[in-house]
């Protein structure tokens, strides 16, 4: 420590020097990161013709150019506003289903011994990284024989479907490292299976439950692919990031409405995000170790 | 309409836990009432059965339906054995899509980890490395659908007299004689620029990676090679680098398939169009446009077919870290 100190007050100048291309590096890639979304958010709420005319940056040397009205035109003429509410109604139910299937599963394979344990977890696993496109045409089929195209309660079963390998996997991780004891010891006294579920895994697992359920919240809140092709193009259920692709798509607005659409789109995950940020990324390491 | 969908989600959300209390309850009790040894053998299908049951329904029957029906003509009706796929590889469109999913399986993984490894290394070495590493994770709550928005934006064209409005060609006009890049219909651009917009969303997932894998580097290595003497450079490639391998192919591999499966952010920035169509997004016009069943299912098939080694060196490793699965 002694020694490392003294040498680096020697060579103070020439590290102050060498150290100018580290510091060059990381700030032209956080402005790399951070530009388009403050380009974004600034034409938000700058006036049509100005968003048409001049580059977002110009608007700074114009001080009160600013307008609330794209907000009020993607809310109401836009339906966005709708569509807020459609994206709840999408993704609180999916998720708070995924974590309480998943959770009961993960306890069984975590916690018990049977026949095809293995096979059930192995298969899991495999499952993991399976491209959803795979199961698109017969689930559609089968959702389309059944009604539920176009409802809520198809597109929760289909997110349900996607996310419960990824939520076994999770559950299992954080369950199966649980110390033996506390189950038997519960057991001894003459626990059910049941008990020890609800009155000692749960409770001791309530940092494990909230990564999974912030993940899939911000997960099916951003979906596309899914809520395209389960809630069958309906405008009145469209969730938002359908919506906002379908306003990208039709070309009927200008950039200032569609940013504001953007930024709109972005409030409710983003906020979760950062309220829950150290949940999100244990539930992001622990999910990644295999891939 | 709104109140309606308030009281939806107030009502699924309160069936969902009710039912499932009351299901594993009596399930409990009922199973209970079991000799000793069957009850031993039942009750844990009391728990795993709902998700057995659920993946059975919506991902492997329907997955293996797919491949059988990929088999088969448009709706379905006639069996028509390889003819999909031939006609798939031989149709011009998809040849297209296959070749970009390359360019992006290529691309997306490498530069992902570079730029990930690149901040995770960097930021530990200057004082506000938490509010860069801050910065290039943001965009992981953004959804692709609003990173589209974001991008198409950033790449605007407008004719060359004209004011630049986009930042990228306001930047690359500021180069005199300099014409503005049509970024997204040029074919010597287009592609790059859709998988430099996937990257943005997706690095800061690399360097969270990296910067855990970092954290667990031990100190002591270092402050040894630093007091032989060895150059930071040195350091970095003779200790750091060797231990972080296995976090490279971790990130390399989430990176892989989340390049096979591109579907949101080509569809919302071009389509498709100007020949940046991937596997995923002839899929869906297969699917939709087409109304094509067998085709649609022959391209699912053969993006299945892409990740299926990554499905069993996942495994394998997962056999591995738990030794009794």
């Amino acid at each position: 420590m002694l020694q490392r100190v003294s040498r680096s007050r020697l060579a103070v100048p020439s590290i102050r020097l060498r150290r100018l291309p580290v510091h060059l590096t990381v700030l032209v890639i956080a402005a790399i990161w951070l530009i388009p979304v403050v380009g974004l958010t600034v034409s938000s709420f700058r006036p049509a013709l100005s968003v048409a005319t001049t580059g977002w940056w110009k608007s700074f040397a114009l001080p009160g150019d600013y307008t609330l009205e794209n907000y009020s035109n993607a809310l109401d003429n836009n339906g966005l506003g709708l569509s807020l509410f459609n994206s709840l109604a999408a993704t609180v139910p999916a998720t708070v289903l995924t974590v309480t299937v998943a959770a009961a599963a993960a306890y069984g394979l975590a916690c018990m011994k049977f026949r095809f344990r293995n096979s059930v977890l192995l298969l899991t696993v495999g499952l993991l990284i399976v491209p959803i496109q795979i199961t698109l045409v017969p689930l559609l089929k089968i959702f389309n024989s059944l009604g539920l195209t176009g409802s809520f309660l198809g597109l929760w079963l289909a997110h349900l479907g996607y996310s419960l390998p990824f939520g076994i996997y999770l559950l299992h991780k954080f369950f199966s490292q649980l110390p033996r004891d506390l189950f038997e010891a519960a057991a001894m006294d003459g626990a059910s299976a049941t008990q020890v579920f609800f009155q000692i895994v749960l409770p001791v697992s309530r940092p494990a439950l909230a990564s999974l359920a912030i993940f899939e919240f911000v997960w099916n809140w951003n979906d596309l692919l899914t809520a395209l092709i389960f809630l069958g193009g309906f405008r009145e259920v469209a969730p938002m990031t359908v919506t906002v692709s379908n306003m990208v798509a039709s070309r009927g607005n200008g950039w200032e409405v569609l940013t504001a659409a953007a930024v709109l789109s972005m409030v409710v995950p983003m906020a979760m995000f950062i309220a829950m940020q150290k949940h999100f990324v244990r539930g992001m390491l622990a999910g990644s170790t295999t891939g | 309409m709104i109140a309606e969908r308030i009281g939806l989600v107030l009502l699924a959300v309160s069936a969902t836990v009710v039912i499932a209390w009351a299901y594993l309850l009596f399930g409990d009790r009922l199973i209970s009432r079991l000799p000793r040894r069957l009850n031993r053998r039942v009750m844990p299908w009391l728990f795993v059965a709902p998700a057995v049951f659920v993946i059975g329904c919506l991902l492997v029957f329907p997955a293996i339906s797919t491949v059988v029906l990929s088999l088969f003509d448009k709706d379905g009706s006639s069996f028509v054995g390889m003819q999909n796929y031939t006609d798939m590889l031989s149709n011009e469109i998809t040849q297209g899509a296959l070749r970009n999913t390359v360019l992006w399986v290529i691309a997306l993984p490498s530069l992902a980890a570079l730029l990930g490894l690149l901040v995770a290394v960097l930021a530990e070495r200057v004082r506000y490395g938490t509010l860069v590493k801050a910065t290039l994770f943001l965009p992981i709550a953004i959804s692709p659908v609003a990173a589209g928005v974001i991008w198409t934006f950033m790449y605007d064209y407008q004719p060359p007299i004209t004011e630049q409005t986009g930042t990228m060609n306001a930047l690359v006009t500021l180069v005199p004689d300099t014409e503005p890049i049509a970024w997204l219909i040029s074919q010597a651009t287009n592609n790059w620029a859709l998988i430099a917009a996937m990257l943005w969303t997706q690095a800061g997932f690399a360097m969270v990676i990296f910067s855990a894998a970092l954290g667990s580097v031990p100190v002591e290595l270092h402050e040894a090679a630093r007091l032989d003497g060895a150059s930071e450079w040195h350091v970095f490639r003779r200790i750091t680098l060797p231990l972080l391998i296995p976090t490279v192919v971790v990130v390399m591999t989430a990176m892989t398939v989340i390049a096979l499966k591109t579907f949101d952010i080509v569809y919302v920035m071009t389509n498709g169009n100007y020949g940046t169509d991937v596997i995923a997004t002839v899929m869906y016009k297969e699917l939709f446009t087409a109304r094509d069943n067998g085709t649609a299912g022959a391209v699912a098939t053969l993006l299945m077919l892409a990740v299926l080694p990554i499905i069993f060196v996942n495994i394998r490793q997962f056999r591995l870290e738990n030794k009794e699965a």
